[in-house]
């Protein structure tokens, strides 16, 4: 393969982001904030202890960004899991394989039912998920699933294990609008130690997935690490990296970032590097700062109060009247969630949130061509 | 004599265009387009949901202004040519502005695919109102394949820098017989007021009114810029010289 986000990364190699992020004094935040474009460096020195002291400022230059950039719009779309059987044993995760929960896989028209309900919400953007078991829930199963979808939604993003550029060019030609994955951290041992088991344990397969899709041409790709895991500052900069690395290569791409946080879940992963709000948001926008043009999602793993005061630093897109049980909408469902849902709001209470906050919520912001 | 912009034989009575994106509602949009009489404006047609019962942008819109379908999202010329034949299925009518950006971070327009899909969307019969690079070479090949003006941006879209391409777009005016419709970049009204006074046929704003603190009295601002701007240019007003020019000629003299 050609060159890879992966070559930029082992540059990193032996850098100290310990005395760095220690060492980042009042000035190098003052410069930053007069900056238009910001370097990786400049970046990174948001991330530091020293850079929260000018989050206010810093919010106020975040908020700039995003109403240039997206105005004063919020995008809903509607998570649909569609199985949740799983061959990886991600420590951290509630579907993990030796986790022993109902297990269960849609068919093809228990897809259609749930996605009748979320359509009645006005919901116009889905996001599909499964687990990673390619026995069970095959690429030809998900294609078939795209296809009920789209007759249902405008926009179709997938959020599945990673695939071959072939596969992902034939969920493109089946409908598939974008792709969602998340590295869940970008340090190479950490991630080991993580994924001890199955074809997830592959680092280097899972962090060249975006670009293999966008090989394929798939119009949105989102990327994100799942923050808790380790050392946010190492994550968040990295993560802010791949998506500057996949907007040079692939400019063409509509790039979103997202910041899902660890929640309690069913197994007994003990969150370490748990993220504080103040982290979070400063997380947010020294992304908006550093990507001013990617779109920022934030999930209802997050409760109402903080989803409705991110509104307005970074985020364009958010997730409502979500279910992350199979089967969750109109059926039958599995007792366990991939995660607890922190926000239990329905999609119009949802609405009426973003409105409240001097916003406009938008169920349909792509055709399907 | 009435000085109307005229496109495609329609009679266009206000040279201030209003782009609906951004902004807070869609009854603030509403209340925009009203309070500066915009006549034209342009709609996403990623955004139009014909199915919705309250969110369908298009029953916002007055029924006395013209739509203009944006090809917003569009990488190429089939997307564009695309989503302008959904746009028309749609009800959004015949005019269409060609947008193709495959560039997400600045969001400039590729010149070469825009002209492909006007050749194509104007022999379709669409009003077609291409955004460009103000590039001449590109403008007369627009002019050629049919285009109904030409919409040069005055700087990245969303930027609010005003008209940085001054001298490209000054160029456009002397040399291509078709309304040029400043796109984009306009954050000021005293910008709009710039590129009509530069004689530019109209100027589509957006980002600038949608994200306002008060959009609909900027609106206004706007629209009122415009028509000051095109005052100015009919009247003629001095332009800047790049030499120094004496005011009392000196071969006046010689009879």
């Amino acid at each position: 393969m050609q060159s890879s986000f992966f070559d930029e990364l082992t540059g990193f190699g032996s850098f100290d982001f310990i005395s760095f992020l220690e060492n980042v004094r009042r000035e190098d935040i003052q410069r930053v904030l007069r900056k238009e474009s910001l370097s990786e460096l400049d970046f990174l020195s948001l991330l530091s202890h020293q850079a929260l002291e000018y989050l206010e400022p810093l919010a106020q230059r975040a908020q700039e960004h995003t109403l240039a950039n997206f105005g004063r719009v919020i995008s809903l779309y509607a998570p649909l899991y569609i199985s949740n059987y799983c061959d990886n044993d991600c420590l951290y995760c509630g579907f993990k394989h030796s986790n022993t929960i109902q297990r269960k896989k849609l068919s093809v028209g228990e897809v259609e039912r749930e996605a009748q309900e979320i359509a009645k919400s006005g919901i116009r953007h889905v996001l599909l998920l499964t687990g990673e078991s390619k026995d069970v829930a095959p690429v030809s199963y998900i294609k078939e699933c795209i296809q009920v979808l789209n007759q249902y939604f405008t926009s179709v993003v997938i959020e599945i294990y990673p695939l071959t550029q072939d596969e992902y060019a034939l969920l493109i030609a089946a409908g598939a609008d974008g792709l969602t994955i998340y590295q869940e951290t970008y340090d190479q041992n950490l991630y080991h130690i993580l994924h001890t088991q199955g074809p997830k344990s592959d680092y280097r397969f899972r962090l060249d997935a975006p670009q293999r899709a966008a090989e394929a041409r798939m119009r949105q790709i989102n990327i994100g690490a799942l923050l808790g895991l380790g050392e946010f500052g190492k994550d968040v900069f990295f993560t802010g990296l791949h998506g500057r690395w996949l907007q040079k290569k692939y400019p063409e791409v509509e790039l979103g970032v997202s910041f899902p946080r660890l929640q309690p879940h069913a197994g007994n992963f003990v969150c370490t590097h748990a993220l504080s709000d103040r982290e979070l948001v400063q997380s947010m926008i020294a992304m908006r700062l550093f990507l001013p043009r990617a779109g920022i999602a934030i999930s209802t793993r997050e409760n109402r109060s903080l989803r409705k005061n991110l509104i307005g630093l970074g985020v364009t897109r958010m997730s409502a009247g979500s279910r992350t049980q199979v089967g969750g909408y109109a059926l039958d469902a599995t007792k366990e969630g991939q995660f607890d849902i922190a926000d239990t709001s329905s999609v119009d209470e949802v609405k009426e949130m973003i409105i409240q906050k001097g916003y406009q919520p938008v169920c349909k912001d792509w055709q399907a061509l | 004599m009435e000085d109307h912009l005229i496109i495609a034989g329609q009679v266009i009575k206000n040279r201030f265009f209003l782009g609906t994106g951004k902004f807070a509602s869609y009854p603030l949009m509403k209340d925009a387009i009203i309070a500066s009489r915009a006549q034209m404006v342009t709609v996403a047609v990623r955004r139009v949901d014909t199915q919705a019962a309250q969110d369908n942008i298009l029953k916002y819109i007055p029924k006395e202004c013209i739509i203009m379908a944006n090809t917003s999202g569009a990488r190429n010329a089939d997307e564009a040519v695309r989503i302008a034949r959904i746009a028309r299925a749609a009800g959004c009518g015949n005019w269409i502005k060609i947008e193709i950006i495959p560039d997400n971070k600045y969001l400039l327009p590729d010149n070469v695919q825009t002209i492909q899909a006007t050749e194509v969307l104007a022999k379709e019969g669409f009003i077609v109102m291409p955004y460009m690079n103000p590039d001449l070479a590109d403008a007369r090949r627009l002019y050629d394949a049919g285009a109904a003006s030409i919409m040069p941006l005055g700087a990245p879209i969303g930027t609010n820098k005003g008209v940085c391409l001054r001298e490209l777009i000054k160029i456009l005016v002397e040399e291509i017989s078709l309304p040029i419709v400043v796109d984009a970049g306009i954050g000021r009204p005293s910008h709009a007021a710039e590129a009509m006074e530069l004689g530019a046929a109209a100027v589509l704003v957006n980002t600038a009114v949608a994200t306002a603190e008060d959009p609909v009295l900027t609106a206004q601002a706007f629209s009122l810029a415009v028509k000051a701007g095109r005052l100015a240019y009919r009247a003629g007003v001095a332009a800047a010289k790049d030499n120094a020019e004496a005011s009392s000629p000196l071969t006046g003299f010689l009879r």
